[in-house]
């Protein structure tokens, strides 16, 4: 993982598996193409990812933490669980119409062997991610502080 | 290092003395005038151990609740800060949290913040850099490590003691009580719950949270607040998001009639039979009464339940503590 990967001061950050080490170190010695890399899948992974998930391209997917279901949506961007105003019906305070991610989110990850990782704490987001590739972040150095690309 | 404000670490002291904890909440000032703020500290400062001010509740501008803090701080009151996520970037925070250890507040209640769509300003930009929990863990963070989010050291660091909120009236009902247990794991110290005026709810919820074990980890004060009309109370009932009244409070407010005390009586009867539903829940460690604009019913609700602070009296506590455990924590 190199000298530059620092874990985040508070909260969990997600680690890949050692099965990913190659494509990891080989991005790592790459950053330039690594660039490319992230700018040529973004898009791709966006259509996908809206498409299945209505993922917001935060660039720090927690998707498999949270039973498939993108946090960005919540008005409060709440990546932690739900906020206290969530309505009688599951609804939204911000929203009406929209059914509150965490509701949905604590029942679809039921369904999860890996539920657990729903009551983990989140680390705070790095903001200049957004709109880039959740993967290719993931696999390029988890832990940046250099905030690439 | 000048010597902190009279109040300093009381509320913490409360928490540890195994006693039931009393707290109660007083507005920011809505205006220029220092003195109001004092005015309406001293109604409420013999019955409670800490007294929290709201951070532009319900998305309605009044004065940064650090600045009321100081002058309760001046007052030799315990204040407890409350912040939310919803205006501030982490930088602010970080700096805001440092500037109240500066100005003698160390209790902050960390929020996401009602939505500013409620409130008076609905077209501002939502903040909402991190969230509450991150919140809760920066805090602890920058006491435990003595460091800045980015690493850099804090030289002295602040001795904060971070809180959260708990509603155990809004869905997903399954997740509140881990997300209690979140909160412990983030650092929070103590929590203090939305207005409870459905007690079964509340039961089911302290009864999940002593299953999992979080009381002996953290106090948890129970919110009560006495309702002022029928209006107050449908408005809380189908107007507030997250809040649970059951109709046969509006009704009983309904039966009071139109005439001022004779309503008042009302609301306050009701809030001190719940009180004393809750008094001897297991797991319970005190109260947190928010009189919403309405300071001086805190004296009627002391005086109606017995309950009396922690600390700040000499005379022996009237029931046995619900959290034995934190004696001797």
């Amino acid at each position: 993982m190199g000298d530059r990967a620092s874990r985040p001061a508070i909260g969990f950050r997600y680690e890949p598996p050692p099965l990913f080490r190659w494509p990891m170190g080989f991005l790592q010695r790459h950053p330039r193409l690594t660039r490319q890399v992230n700018r040529a899948a973004a898009p791709f992974e966006n259509l996908t990812k809206v498409i299945l998930f209505s993922c917001n391209m935060c660039g720090q997917c927690v998707l498999h933490e949270t039973g498939f279901t993108c946090p960005m949506n919540c008005p409060k961007q709440n990546r932690d669980g739900p906020c206290g105003g969530v309505r009688a019906n599951g609804h939204c305070e911000v929203i009406p119409e929209m059914v509150c991610v965490w509701v949905k989110a604590e029942r679809r990850s039921r369904r999860l062997p890996w539920r657990r990782d729903l009551f983990r704490v989140q680390a705070p987001l790095d903001w200049r991610r957004k709109g880039s590739s959740a993967i290719v972040n993931m696999l390029a150095d988890p832990f940046a502080e250099d905030g690439e690309p | 290092m000048s010597a902190p404000p009279a109040g300093w670490g009381r509320f913490e002291q409360a928490l540890v003395s195994g006693r039931p904890v009393v707290t109660c909440e007083i507005g920011s000032a809505d205006g220029a005038d220092p003195e109001d703020v004092r005015k309406r500290a001293r109604l409420v400062r013999d019955h409670v151990d800490a007294v929290n001010v709201p951070d532009n509740t319900g998305g309605m501008v009044h004065a940064s609740p650090l600045s009321s803090c100081a002058i309760l701080a001046q007052e030799g009151i315990d204040p407890v800060m409350h912040m939310t996520v919803r205006d501030r970037n982490r930088l602010a925070l970080q700096s805001d949290l440092l500037s109240a250890a500066l100005l003698g507040v160390r209790n902050v209640l960390c929020l996401s913040g009602d939505h500013m769509v409620h409130g008076d300003h609905p077209d501002t930009k939502p903040v909402y850099d991190i969230d509450s929990v991150q919140l809760v863990a920066l805090a602890a963070h920058m006491t435990r490590e003595g460091t800045y989010l980015s690493g850099r050291p804090i030289k002295p660091p602040p001795s904060l003691f971070p809180g959260a909120a708990a509603n155990p009236f809004a869905p997903p009902y399954e997740f509140r009580p881990l997300r209690v247990g979140k909160k412990v794991d983030a650092g929070a110290r103590f929590i203090q719950t939305q207005i409870v005026f459905n007690v079964a709810r509340f039961r089911t919820f302290m009864e999940r949270v002593v299953d999992l074990g979080l009381h002996k980890r953290v106090p948890i004060l129970a919110g009560v607040a006495p309702v002022r009309s029928v209006k107050a109370a449908t408005f809380m009932r189908d107007g507030v998001p997250g809040m649970d009244v059951p109709d046969a409070i509006v009704r009983r407010m309904e039966a009071a009639g139109d005439k001022k005390a004779r309503r008042e009586e009302e609301g306050i009867r009701i809030c001190v039979e719940i009180i004393d539903e809750l008094r001897g829940m297991p797991g319970l460690a005190g109260f947190h009464l928010m009189p919403i604009a309405w300071e001086a019913a805190v004296a009627t609700i002391s005086k109606g339940a017995g309950l009396r602070p922690a600390l700040g009296s000499s005379r022996p506590p009237l029931h046995a503590s619900p959290v034995p455990e934190l004696a001797s924590a």
